[in-house]
């Protein structure tokens, strides 16, 4: 289990979050849905280590930790492949960094070929679309060999239709993968589509004000009406939300604030 | 006519027809300034005597290319792996480029002596600045997620620098070099004038002391041609090396 409790980051006057607690379950699949700057992607920066908490404790699996730098795998909205490398190039950097086995490579081309990328493997990323660039860069998430799994927006760049299509492979990550995975994204209906949890986030300080789980099982269809009705009530909630801070989010332009 | 190449040609074609023409009809005399015409066949028909002087130049500029970028490429790594280094260096680094190269050609010559030594020097001194300033750039050009994504697959400096930073920064290495190389034929050049036996430098001084400027511009020709082979050269380098781009 991922257990963040007692979270807390300031930035100067600006407090991100303050006594802020999650806990994700081993094998689980939690979406966090927010407002453009209401802190996601700090908490990120301050799960992997890259922003030093002020306060707080991080366990995983048990195990208190600084951060979970080195137990995650990080996928973010632009795909970070190489352009001087092939895709399997690419996919095998985090074998490659580790000096892991030998048998990296055989785990690339099986997932290459689990994410129908396969004939891809010595293109170079200039020349597939961003969906294939997407997936190589799931495939090289797959290959840090980590338990949890972080995702950042990983599909908001892509067009609605390969977004549909990537997010039934998101599910692979924990069907297949047994990944425990922590998605932040602000597509609700993506959430609720893939997650066994959802929370809604609220900025300054950013807490959690409503906490989804959806019944029905994966995978879902956007029809469904149980996910139709909750994605109505916390779009509406969400507005809200924004326009009650709107005094607040003003200044603020966009996730600018980050360091 | 749309190709800007069109353009360019035609603008060389008028520029060397009124000079051409001028020439002619001024009746000015060949020791001042010679026809276009002339100096092309004085540059082919005294080729001969020309080229193994060229040969020379072009190898005190190769050598000076290889000398700064021995230096200049551990120099930009050292100073990007390490910002204290940096921020001690950087301020020699501007001085050495308000000092004028040229001033220093006659002590070069009086310290290296009269072979191609104080010329490969003086031509690495020009091009070393580009280098490395282009390259440290480049480095510190790299994205920050893509140095954060390293990291989190616990990268060591050496990895990162050889799959992350340095290929992030050939491109502007490249343009620091093409820079370098078209500069480097002045520091040669300057360094022959100095002071040598062999090279299109110490032809042009000695066919200007002679009046025989036909060869000093033929020896411009030259020199211009070698120039511009190399930039063609480093060009096509980038363009097989750099394929992302």
């Amino acid at each position: 289990m991922l257990a963040v409790s007692n979270l807390t980051k300031r930035f100067d006057e600006l407090t991100v979050f303050e006594g802020f607690e999650v806990t994700v379950p081993r094998g689980g699949f939690t979406a966090l849905v927010g407002p453009s700057g209401c802190g996601k992607s700090t908490f990120f920066d301050v799960l992997t280590g890259v922003v030093a908490k002020d306060r707080g404790e991080i366990s995983w699996r048990g195990e208190r930790l600084e951060n979970v730098g080195r137990d995650a795998a990080y996928m973010q909205q632009k795909d970070l492949l190489l352009p001087w490398l092939s895709l399997l190039d690419n996919a095998l950097l985090p074998a490659r960094m580790s000096k892991r086995d030998g048998n990296a490579r055989d785990k690339a081309l099986y997932l290459f070929k689990r994410l129908e990328l396969q004939g891809f493997e010595n293109y170079p990323p200039r020349k597939v679309s961003g969906g294939m660039r997407q997936r190589c860069a799931l495939v090289r998430t797959l290959m840090f060999e980590h338990e949890l799994v972080l995702l950042d927006e990983p599909l908001s760049a892509l067009d609605a239709i390969t977004r549909r299509s990537l997010q039934s492979l998101l599910l692979l990550l924990q069907s297949e993968f047994q990944k425990t995975i922590v998605m932040i994204t602000h597509d609700v209906e993506e959430a609720l589509l893939v997650a066994d949890e959802v929370l809604l986030l609220t900025p300054f300080p950013m807490r959690i004000f409503g906490r989804f789980t959806p019944q029905s099982a994966k995978p879902r269809k956007s029809s469904n009406p149980e996910l139709l009705a909750m994605k109505e009530y916390i779009l509406e909630q969400l507005q809200q939300e924004v326009t009650n801070h709107h005094a607040v989010l003003e200044p603020v332009d966009g996730e600018g604030w980050k360091p | 006519m749309k190709d800007p190449r069109y353009l360019s040609f035609a603008i060389v074609i008028v520029f060397l027809a009124a000079w051409e023409i001028s020439c002619r009809v001024f009746s000015i005399p060949d020791f001042i300034l010679p026809a276009p015409a002339q100096i092309i066949s004085v540059a082919v028909l005294k080729a001969p005597l020309l080229l193994p002087h060229a040969g020379v130049t072009a190898l005190e500029i190769l050598l000076g290319i290889a000398l700064s970028l021995l230096v200049a490429l551990p120099l930009a790594t050292l100073m990007f792996a390490h910002p204290s280094i940096e921020r001690a260096l950087s301020p020699f680094l501007v001085v050495s480029q308000a000092i004028p190269v040229f001033a220093l050609a006659p002590l070069l010559v009086i310290w290296l002596g009269y072979g191609i030594a104080s010329k490969v020097l003086m031509a690495a001194i020009i091009i070393f600045f580009p280098i490395t300033v282009n390259l440290l750039e480049g480095y510190k050009n790299c994205g920050t997620e893509y140095v954060l994504l390293f990291k989190l697959m616990g990268a060591g400096f050496g990895d990162t620098m050889r799959l992350l930073y340095w290929p992030w920064a050939l491109p502007f290495f490249f343009s620091g070099l093409k820079v370098g190389v078209t500069v480097a034929t002045i520091g040669a050049v300057i360094g022959e004038w100095v002071g040598a036996q062999q090279g299109l430098g110490y032809i042009m001084i000695q066919a200007n002391a002679r009046l025989n400027v036909d060869i000093v511009f033929a020896a411009i020709l030259w020199l211009s041609f070698m120039g511009l082979a190399m930039w063609v050269f480093v060009g096509f380098l980038e363009k097989r090396i750099v394929t992302w781009q």
